[in-house]
């Protein structure tokens, strides 16, 4: 076999590692658009400002203190700690609970009964909102995250596949931090279908998903389920943020992988957590083997962004609801 | 209410006019995915400003009144602030986007208000007789390119005849820039030339790393910025990229661009305009300005690439409007007075020595002909370790032989396009 080959096939497994991190961000689209049929534009804020207090608890950041020192005149920046990742992790978690609870009492327990359209128009919001308290609270500046994710070509794989083609092909680049977010969404996917199958809080998540008035009727809080997968999609939004921004520090772009996830969720359907992982690979794959056969060869590169979205409208074309969506039937 | 605005209203109109004040707008960006280099810049450039005012009373008698206008790094944004500021008399701005100098070329013309791009927007406008209102001294994206070359030329004994130079760019009008003089310098010096381009805003760029492993450039250049620098910078160590055979232009060289990939970043390199350099006037920053609580932003910027590169920034207006003051023997200025100053700007080693910055840049004058400078830049290589940049180079010039053909090229295009004559009259 030809070098070539072999670097399509590096290429492949790239992709399939890309694939993970842009299902990381699209399972928290499906998760709340599955039990409450929202859009929710803001998570891809979600993952920055989860990613955004993980670094800030971690380095004993005193919150809003830009604010505190503009209005009083003070000099406060850190509280003179550092929290370790675990705990820092833990309190993340504990505000994206909260933030969930915010949200649910004082903007969609308003909007119970409203067209989707103003729903989603209402995340738009909250995505500007969200921005800006998190900058506030926060500040500007990139921030380094470091939770001990190692990072950079893992060297077993190189040396175990160096020479395949000829000498010259120097084995198949992986980044141990791709390993990790491929583990790390694995068991994720896993604890989110066990929760879902065998928790009394997961069927009735189920059940909401399939019909509010009827889980109403049979008892089931629709604002709890909403905090609750509201707060699901917080923890999978600071899993999101801590794989990419180990990446590239923690700043405001971060919110910009949002737009990874949407031909994802053309591909995978909008209520298909499966759907999300295997239309998160075929992005990932799709859009690295086109860039390394067509893109950079004769197109000048650059193609993944769009290819991503064309791509996924050629499945949109022969499967509207996405590949593992919920076939739509009406009938008169 | 009522009663009480008209009472407001009265009193301002008694009052008469505010006391004449030199008005400097300034288009920062110290929010959205581009804030963690507006914010610098930004500081630096108030803070000199403060520090005029505080220290000098302003320049020749008359205080400088800077108009803080956020744009968010967005070319609407940036239009609407200098909609809004133009009519305070403003004397110059400073968009600090290559897309908001684009639009704002045009109505600067018009309003007869002077551009500073300094070393960003349209590089041709370097040719003072095409773009009359616009400069972009001290250097420009072209020169970078060149300079870039030489300081390679430098370290390979002249001759890059068979190296491969990879360019890592921005897919944008900015990231494309200097495509056409690599292009150039490739055929003269004999190298090979491939570009690789990164979408915005740059986040994933697997792609581009592994294209740059199966290809193995002896260097890789980089035209990036914002998040683009972070992640290139990572991916770069992640595949053993040697960093000091990677060089990015002086949009990619700065402490925020290191810094998350840790020590893995040790030994990259980047261009540079200015120094980097402890200076007297830092002190005076320190005293007369941050430790007074007058500083624009936390203080924290303070000696950073980007907020040097912003005071020296407006230590450039600032020299600009004296010398406009000078000319005109007026100290209250019109922004035509300040075309005028910055047009006749002469930059010495003892004035910038005077002025508590030795060194921060090279020397140059502006003349109608050429509003580029000197297109002189530096190299300088970051020490994980130390968590700083140590300049590696003297300022190294471009080559205006190549360079100087594509600004007349452009620029003529230009002229053309728009029924502008040439010429300094």
């Amino acid at each position: 076999m030809s070098d070539q080959f072999y670097y399509g096939i590096e290429v492949l497994l790239n992709g399939l590692m890309a694939g993970v991190l842009y299902a990381l961000v699209a399972l928290g689209f499906v998760l709340i658009y599955k039990a409450s049929g929202i859009f929710n534009y803001a998570q891809g804020v979600m993952a920055l400002f989860a990613a955004l207090t993980l670094v800030g608890i971690m380095e004993g950041q005193i919150p809003f203190s830009h604010l505190i020192n503009a209005i009083f005149g003070t000099d406060l920046h850190h509280f003179g700690w550092e929290v370790p990742a675990l705990l820092a992790i833990l309190l993340t978690v504990g505000v994206m609970v909260l933030f969930a609870i915010a949200v649910q009492r004082f903007i969609f327990r308003h909007l119970v009964g409203q067209e989707p359209i103003i729903l989603f128009m209402a995340t738009i919001g909250l995505a500007y909102f969200l921005e800006g308290v998190g900058d506030l609270m926060w500040g500007s500046d990139i921030k380094t995250l470091d939770v001990g994710i190692p990072q950079g070509g893992s060297f077993w794989i190189e040396d175990m596949t160096a020479g395949l083609g000829s000498e010259n092909f120097f084995g198949f680049f992986i980044d141990k931090l791709d390993i990790v977010a491929t583990i790390v969404a694995i068991v994720l996917v896993a604890a989110l279908v066990a929760f879902s199958q065998f928790t009394k809080q997961g069927r009735a998540l189920r059940a909401v998903a399939d019909d509010h008035q009827a889980a109403l009727s049979v008892g089931i809080s629709l604002n709890f389920i909403w905090i609750l997968v509201w707060s699901i999609a917080g923890f999978v939004a600071l899993v999101a943020g801590i794989m990419w921004g180990a990446k590239s520090g923690v700043q405001f772009s971060l919110s910009l992988i949002a737009l990874k996830a949407l031909p994802v969720l053309m591909l995978g359907g909008f209520t298909s957590i499966p759907g999300a992982i295997v239309g998160g690979l075929i992005i990932g794959v799709g859009e690295k083997l086109f860039e390394f056969l067509i893109g950079a060869p004769y197109l000048g590169g650059a193609t993944e962004n769009w290819f991503a979205y064309v791509l996924a409208l050629i499945f949109l074309v022969f499967r509207p609801q996405g590949l593992f969506g919920e076939r739509i039937i009406e009938r008169v | 209410m009522k009663r009480l605005t008209t009472a407001v209203l009265a009193g301002a109109v008694l009052a008469g006019p505010v006391a004449a004040d030199l008005v400097i707008p300034d288009l920062s960006y110290r929010t959205g995915p581009y804030a963690a280099g507006g914010i610098p810049f930004s500081d630096g450039y108030q803070d000199y400003f403060t520090l005029l005012n505080e220290r000098d009373g302003g320049i020749g008698g008359v205080p400088v009144r800077v108009i803080e206008c956020e744009t968010g790094y967005n070319t609407e944004k940036g239009v609407e602030c200098y909609e809004a500021t133009k009519g305070e008399g403003a004397l110059v701005y400073q968009p600090l986007s290559t897309g908001i100098t684009y639009q704002l070329i045009p109505k600067a013309a018009a309003d007869g208000i002077p551009l500073h791009t300094m070393g960003y927007g349209r590089t041709s406008a370097a040719n003072g007789e095409v773009f009359r209102n616009v400069f972009n001294y001290p250097a420009n994206y072209w020169d970078a390119a060149s300079v870039a070359v030489n300081h390679l030329l430098d370290e390979n004994g002249g001759s890059l005849e068979g190296k491969t130079i990879a360019l890592v760019y921005h897919n944008s009008a900015y990231g494309k820039e200097p495509i056409r003089t690599l292009e150039n310098l490739s055929s003269k010096h004999g190298f090979t030339l491939n570009t690789i381009a990164v979408d915005h805003p740059g986040q994933e760029q697997k792609s581009q790393w592994l294209q740059i492993r199966r290809e193995r450039p002896d260097y890789v250049l980089m035209w990036g910025w914002g998040v683009m620098n972070q992640v290139a910078i990572q991916e770069a160590a992640n595949i053993r990229f040697p960093m000091e055979n990677f060089i990015g232009n002086w949009w990619a060289g700065a402490e925020h661009d290191v810094t998350p990939a840790g020590a893995a970043a040790n030994g990259y390199k980047s261009l540079n305009m200015n120094a980097v350099e402890d200076m007297p006037v830092f002190d005076e920053i320190q005293s007369m300005v941050i430790d007074a609580g007058k500083n624009a932003g936390d203080g924290s910027n303070l000696g950073s690439v980007l907020y040097t590169r912003g005071m020296y920034a407006a230590m450039l207006a600032a020299e600009a409007i004296a010398t406009a003051q000078d000319m005109h023997g007026e100290p209250e200025i019109t922004p035509a007075m300040m075309r005028d100053g910055m047009e006749a700007l002469e930059i010495t080693e003892a004035r910038m020595t005077e002025l508590g910055m030795p060194g921060i840049g090279p020397e140059f004058s502006v003349s109608c002909a050429d509003h580029g400078g000197s297109g002189m830049g530096l190299v300088q290589q970051w020490n994980a370790d130390e968590g700083s940049w140590v300049v590696l180079t003297d300022y190294i010039a471009p080559d205006e032989e190549v360079i100087a053909p594509l600004i007349e090229e452009d620029s003529m295009a230009f002229a053309e396009e728009n029924g502008i004559t040439p010429g300094c009259d």
